[in-house]
């Protein structure tokens, strides 16, 4: 199915049942999974559309309070050591500056702990904010200037001198492994698997790789830098945030003050891009304790240079990749490991590159280790599709080199190792269509027309050759689904849940969801979301957001009902049905088994004279978690041009062939698997952070030497998808928004070798790499 | 002389590091022009200013006295979208939304320039004066405007839908 | 950003009345300077805005002159540059982005400043900003940095496209300033770094660019720029070739090179123009005068690519220029 072939729609609308209590074993599908009326899997606009064309869609730095003043920063300029001189008196006699704060008059500020400590830590590391003389990293803030205006802030902040007594620092990733690696965790559970004897079956296979593959530090570059209009209440803090995750960030700051939760109030409606990147870093509490100290509310607007000193990246890895095959392509040894750079005090997982492998082939034996060599660096942290878009550069690679040994089609090879369960963990799939994805894009793309022997076709100055990689993420449901449907008695609906549009379409999927679930149209639908009051601790991260909403609206929606059922009483042709029993159609419930016994929902609140009615729910447990190996995955084909004369490569046609599941909206689904796979292009081709190792410092925080990928470098990218529902997840649906990176940096790299001969195993694929 | 934006007249600030960009936003609240990195690398502050496309981030306010700005907000009449901000919505030529009156602001610009016969780097004969909009085309003339979310080839689509060769 | 005063200029006299012999600094379309203030690599505290100087494209002697205000987009349009100069044209177009065209000055684009990460970082040594303070470029990222004229002090590239052409076509900028006016053949405007890379050009303080000539220059009408770089647009040069060539008969009767990306100073490639002059018009030849042309190439840690970038390019670009020849 692609974006733009709508399934024909059935005049007469169908009514929908609620969903099962859960999704364990036993359960029957979610009925909107195979729901078929109405707009679900169709072309639909954004909600939020209109508002964001007219440039209406407010953003964290455009609220305002009265008396506001402007923050800057100044930040440290060695890596590790004390400040010993701190001249703040010029910046302090500056015109316009109402504050100067440093460690000396700051607050006193809890550390923040460990990631997800009681399900609601998001900080990006456990060091005190500015609370002692100590610099950790270079870049770190060590002083904040509030001012009336940011032109006179930023100059203040720029008169600020300081004075550093160094100590010695690891910088350097070469460095940082010789000082020891560490073995590490992913959510409580080691990055180490070894089933079987995998080097020595490695060591025995007749045909083999073994591989080493490396990705640089990436940043994240959101459009809207990072920022926080805030103030203070009383005891109560009210912060306008750019957020990809607004509970998690009021209990947080709430921890940092000792407030509870629900003394700060995070208020998020829109995010101008987050992928990874937009959880809570110092910029946040600086700038809520400069506020108290000043007494005066505060913009603190991150300069772009300021995001990169503040916010972590994604980190640098060094991956082997070893395979050892039969001649017929079976695999009896599959290793991955290696190492990744971290700094000492993140919080955050170390970047699991791993997580793919163990599940996509049928391995005889696995040996898969992450390690961490610490540096002192700012934290790194999650960046889209964590683990496997660099992971799958790596495995992905990999492949094609064994399929180029073994003189097969590499889409063959990965035809021959699909395996029937989850090779690691030994559980079923809940619903695996990877070959199906490959055919029909295989087909699609004209994969047929490659040439099997690299370096063999040519356009001019431009070589041309095709490639092909395996995307794959995983199905997450984190507990902590919660919404609230609030009926109206004009028949309307409002979903209120503590989610995040930052531009997956949340607002717009959740409304088509609501809409079919509860039988509406979907402009009776209003979604609420972004706002840390609201139901629900959801973080907007591994794109968990339409699983994880779907869930806590479908058990609201059995909730609903049987409100519906109980208000509707005797004299209602519903009386004495059980919610099972009855569907959602046509602004109203009627019996499942018999649409003639209709009622209205205007029409039960009218008689039972109520105004609306209210249910709030919890989603069930992820157990199709513990039962299922759940994953989404995607075929990438990508055809390469590199310039003979100058090594210069660029990207001619890319198509992804998804299996994820029932796609909820065509349209944005379409748009997010495209900008996954955007920002793939970006990591194949370009991006990278320059952190100087000599003293840690980033040297290219700015969008002018940080290359994403602008227009001309994007091709006219085409998506597919199977459509085929997973039995066991909320509408049968997968998360969409981090797939579309992963497998990308390989299938380019895969056709850059097709088309030149040539291997390159480091990213980025910069032209000197290929002269 | 004043600076004249949407049609309005505003005086000029008195501290002339203010930015055109930090004149709208934080002075008249004129929020719908976006800051993305404050040094002319990313095009999400672009605005016309006597029609053509500029970066207000790196125009000192006081430099357009006596010109005439227009903004994102300058564009669509109370509820009613430029048909451009409605092409937008139609082919998902957006996701966060950030970059989003920048690219559009800038693609009113561009086809004017291209409607004069500007050349751009994928012109193949300079000596030619009609440009046709190809997709190629829109590509380059926009390239100043970076989107993270990756909505290129929607943008692309709603410019060409509305401008381009195939529009009717 | 420091604090600054703000002036506009009427003319090129009040403007170099108002530097008041280099105290205040001349604000083109602010693309550089703005955001250089911004970063504090530059202080000015007094500011001259002559964007209301000539931005007149003329006719002169064959050649032509163009106003130092005129925006970088109205020359690459300009009907005269397209046809007469195409790689004029091409390499504006090549450089930056529309709206940035839109607001540079021909004056500005001229005196932009290096790219170097070095020299925009605060936190980072550099000569450029701060004389005598050392070098963090030499051994640190330099995959942007020179390989030509470099020095032990300075690394940098200049970052324009325009200049590139202007160089290979024997431009010369007027200037003025209180003594009168003088003009310079343009690959005399900027220097080498040597040890005082803090000085950009020869200009003196409060010297004014009024205008850039181009000389009547037959052979310009088939020239070309190609751009070579890490994205297909919006990114600065790893290399740029401007080039004209005449063949006569098979021999190279007069021929123009210009590097970018790899000096600072816009490269005119003399000895290769040399080493072609009167010889056949071959591809082997073009290769062994690039060749010639880096041979006293210096490559640092990161760039060594660069001179066998250039050296391609150059072959190629002549390459395609010849074959286009009547």
């Amino acid at each position: 199915m692609s974006e733009n072939h709508d399934a024909a729609r059935p005049a007469v609308k169908t009514a929908v049942g609620p969903a099962p209590d859960d999704w364990g074993p036993g359960r029957a599908p979610d009925p909107l999974s195979r729901h078929r009326s109405g707009t679900i899997g169709t072309r639909v606009s954004r909600v939020d559309g209109p508002l964001k064309v007219r440039g209406a869609a407010t953003f964290a730095a455009e609220f305002r309070f009265d008396g506001m003043v402007y923050a800057a920063l100044a930040f440290s300029t060695v890596p590790k050591g004390r400040i010993t001189e701190l001249d703040t008196a010029a910046a302090e006699g500056a015109p316009g500056v109402v504050l100067v704060m440093t460690y000396r008059n700051a607050p006193k500020i809890t550390p923040l702990p460990e990631w997800y400590t009681e399900g609601k830590a998001v900080a990006g590391d456990t060091l005190p904010v500015m609370q002692d003389d100590r610099i950790h990293w270079n870049g770190q803030p060590i002083a904040v200037v509030l001012a009336d205006t940011q032109e006179q802030a930023d100059h203040a902040a720029s008169l600020i001198r300081a004075g550093y007594e160094p100590e010695p620092a690891v910088t350097s990733f070469e460095q940082a492994k010789a000082a020891g690696r560490h073995p590490t965790f992913h959510y409580g559970r080691p990055l180490k698997t070894e089933i079987s004897d995998a080097e020595a079956a490695l060591a025995a296979a007749p045909v083999k790789v073994d591989e080493i593959y490396r990705t640089p530090f990436q940043n994240h570059n959101a459009i809207e830098p990072h920022a926080v209009t805030l103030a203070w209440d009383g005891d109560e803090l009210v912060v306008h945030d750019a957020s990809q995750a607004v509970v998690h960030t009021a209990w947080s700051l709430g921890y940092a003050f000792g407030l509870r939760q629900d003394q700060v109030h995070v208020s998020s409606p829109y995010v101008g891009g987050g992928f990874g990147g937009k959880s809570l870093w110092s910029h946040h509490i600086l700038a809520a304790a400069a506020a108290k100290l000043a007494g005066r509310p505060v913009r603190a607007a991150l300069t772009r240079e300021g995001v990169y000193r503040v916010v972590g990246g994604r980190t640098k890895t060094e991956q082997r990749v070893a395979i050892g095959a039969r001649p017929d392509g079976g695999f009896d040894a599959l290793v991955h490991t290696g190492v990744v750079a971290m700094g000492r005090h993140n919080t955050m997982p170390p970047e699991p590159f791993i997580t793919s492998t163990g599940s996509l082939y049928a391995a005889r034996s696995f040996t898969l280790e992450v390690e961490a060599a610490h540096m002192d660096m700012l934290a790194n942290t999650f960046m889209r599709a964590p683990g496997e878009a660099v992971g799958s550069f790596g495995l992905e690679c990999a492949i094609d080199e064994l399929a180029d040994r073994l003189g097969m089609d590499p889409i063959e090879l990965r035809v021959r190792n699909e395996p029937e369960r989850n090779p690691t963990s030994g559980l079923p799939f809940s619903s695996r269509h990877l070959l199906e994805a490959y055919r029909v894009g295989a087909e699609r793309f004209g994969w047929t027309e490659r040439s099997p022997r690299p370096g063999t076709r040519s356009e001019g100055e431009w070589r041309v050759g095709m490639g092909v990689a395996t995307a794959s993420h995983p199905y997450i449901r984190l507990p902590g689904g919660e919404a609230r449907i609030t009926l109206t008695a004009d028949g309307r609906v409002i979903i209120d849940v503590a989610a995040h549009e930052m531009g997956m379409g949340t607002e717009t999927t959740t409304a088509i969801v609501a809409a079919e679930r509860l039988g509406l149209d979907l402009d009776q639908v209003t979604v609420r979301q972004g706002d840390s009051r609201l139901p629900g601790l959801i973080m907007a991260g591994g794109a968990q957001q339409t699983a994880v909403i779907g869930g806590a609206v479908s058990a609201a929606h059995r909730a609903l009902l049987a409100v519906l059922i109980e208000l509707a009483g005797h004299d209602s042709p519903l009386a004495g049905l059980r919610p099972e029993e009855v569907g959602c159609v046509n602004g109203g419930l009627h019996k499942l088994e018999d649409p003639s016994r209709f009622e209205s929902y205007t029409d039960i609140l009218a008689r039972a004279g109520r105004g609306e009615v209210s249910v709030e729910a919890s989603g069930p447990p992820p157990l199709e978690l513990t039962h299922w190996s759940m994953r989404s995955y995607g075929a990438m084909f990508c055809e390469a041009r590199v310039n003979a004369v100058t090594g210069e490569t660029r990207i001619s046609r890319f198509l992804g062939s998804f299996d994820c599941g029932r796609i909820m909206n065509a349209k944005t689904a379409a748009s997010q698997f495209r900008g996954g796979i955007i920002m793939g292009l970006g990591l194949a081709l370009m991006e990278e952070t320059h952190l100087d190792e000599r003293h840690g410092r980033i040297m290219n925080p700015n969008l002018a030497e940080y290359h994403v990928p602008v227009h001309m470098d994007v091709p006219e990218i085409e998506v597919m998808w199977t459509d085929i529902p997973d039995p066991h997840s909320p509408m049968g649906a997968h998360g969409v928004g981090e797939i579309g990176i992963t497998g990308v940096g390989a299938a380019v790299a895969n056709a850059v070798y097709n088309a030149t001969g040539r291997r390159v195993r480091d990213l980025p694929i910069t032209l000197d790499k290929l002269l | 002389m004043p600076i004249v934006i949407n049609g309005v007249a505003t005086e000029v600030p008195p501290d002339p590091r203010v930015s055109l960009l930090d004149l709208l936003r934080e002075r008249l609240t004129m929020t719908g022009t976006k800051k993305g990195c404050n040094q002319g690398a990313c095009g999400a502050c672009t605005v016309l200013a006597d029609g053509e496309r500029i970066l207000s981030c790196l125009a000192l306010a006081v430099q357009y006295d006596g010109r005439r700005i227009t903004t994102v907000e300058g564009l669509s009449e109370n509820d009613t979208l430029h048909p451009l901000q409605q092409a937008f919505v139609e082919h998902d030529g957006f996701q966060c939304g950030y970059c989003t009156p920048g690219q559009i602001c800038s693609a009113i610009g561009m086809v004017a320039e291209a409607n004069r016969g500007a050349p751009c780097h994928v012109t193949a004969d300079l000596a030619e004066e009609t440009v046709v909009l190809t997709r190629e085309q829109i590509r380059e003339r926009m390239s100043g405007n970076l989107c993270r979310c990756g909505a290129h080839n929607g943008i692309v689509e709603a410019i060409a839908a509305t401008y381009g060769d195939g529009a009717s | 950003m420091r604090p600054f005063t703000y002036a506009r200029a009427a003319d090129a006299a009040d403007a170099v009345r108002l530097a008041d012999g280099g105290r205040a600094r001349y604000l083109g379309g602010g693309t550089n300077l703005v955001d250089l203030a911004r970063e504090t690599v530059e202080r000015p505290e007094a500011l001259v805005d002559v964007t209301g100087l000539s931005t007149a494209i003329e006719e002169i002697g064959g050649g032509l002159l163009i106003g130092a205000a005129a925006r970088n987009a109205a020359v690459a349009e300009h009907r005269a540059v397209r046809t007469r100069y195409p790689a004029l044209a091409r390499a504006i177009v090549a450089g930056a982005s529309a709206q940035i065209r839109n607001m540079a000055t021909v004056g500005g684009n001229i005196l932009q400043r290096t790219r170097c990460a070095y020299f925009y970082d605060d936190g980072s040594r550099c000569n450029k900003r701060r004389p005598e303070q050392g070098c963090d470029a030499i051994e640190g990222f330099n995959r942007g940095h020179a390989v030509l004229g470099a020095s032990a002090a300075c690394v940098a590239t200049h970052p324009s496209d325009m200049c590139v052409a202007l160089a290979a076509f024997d431009a010369t900028v007027h200037l003025r300033n209180a003594d009168g006016e003088r003009t310079l053949p343009i690959t005399d405007l900027h220097r080498l770094p040597g040890n005082r890379p803090d000085l950009d050009t020869v200009l003196e303080p409060g010297e004014l660019i009024t205008a850039v000539e181009l000389p009547a220059l037959a052979l310009a009408a088939s020239s070309a720029y190609r751009k070579v770089r890490d994205r297909a647009s919006y990114a600065f040069a790893l290399v740029s070739v401007a080039a004209a060539i005449e063949v006569t008969d098979g021999i190279v009767s007069d021929v123009r090179i210009a590097l970018g990306g790899v000096a600072h100073k816009p490269w005119r490639a003399w000895t290769a123009e040399a080493a072609l002059r009167g010889g056949p018009a071959t591809a082997e030849r073009f290769r062994r005068a690039a060749e010639e042309e880096l041979a006293s190439a210096v490559a640092l840690r990161h760039n060594a690519f660069k001179i066998e970038l250039a050296e391609r390019t150059i072959t190629t670009v002549l390459t395609d220029l010849a074959g286009e020849q009547p």
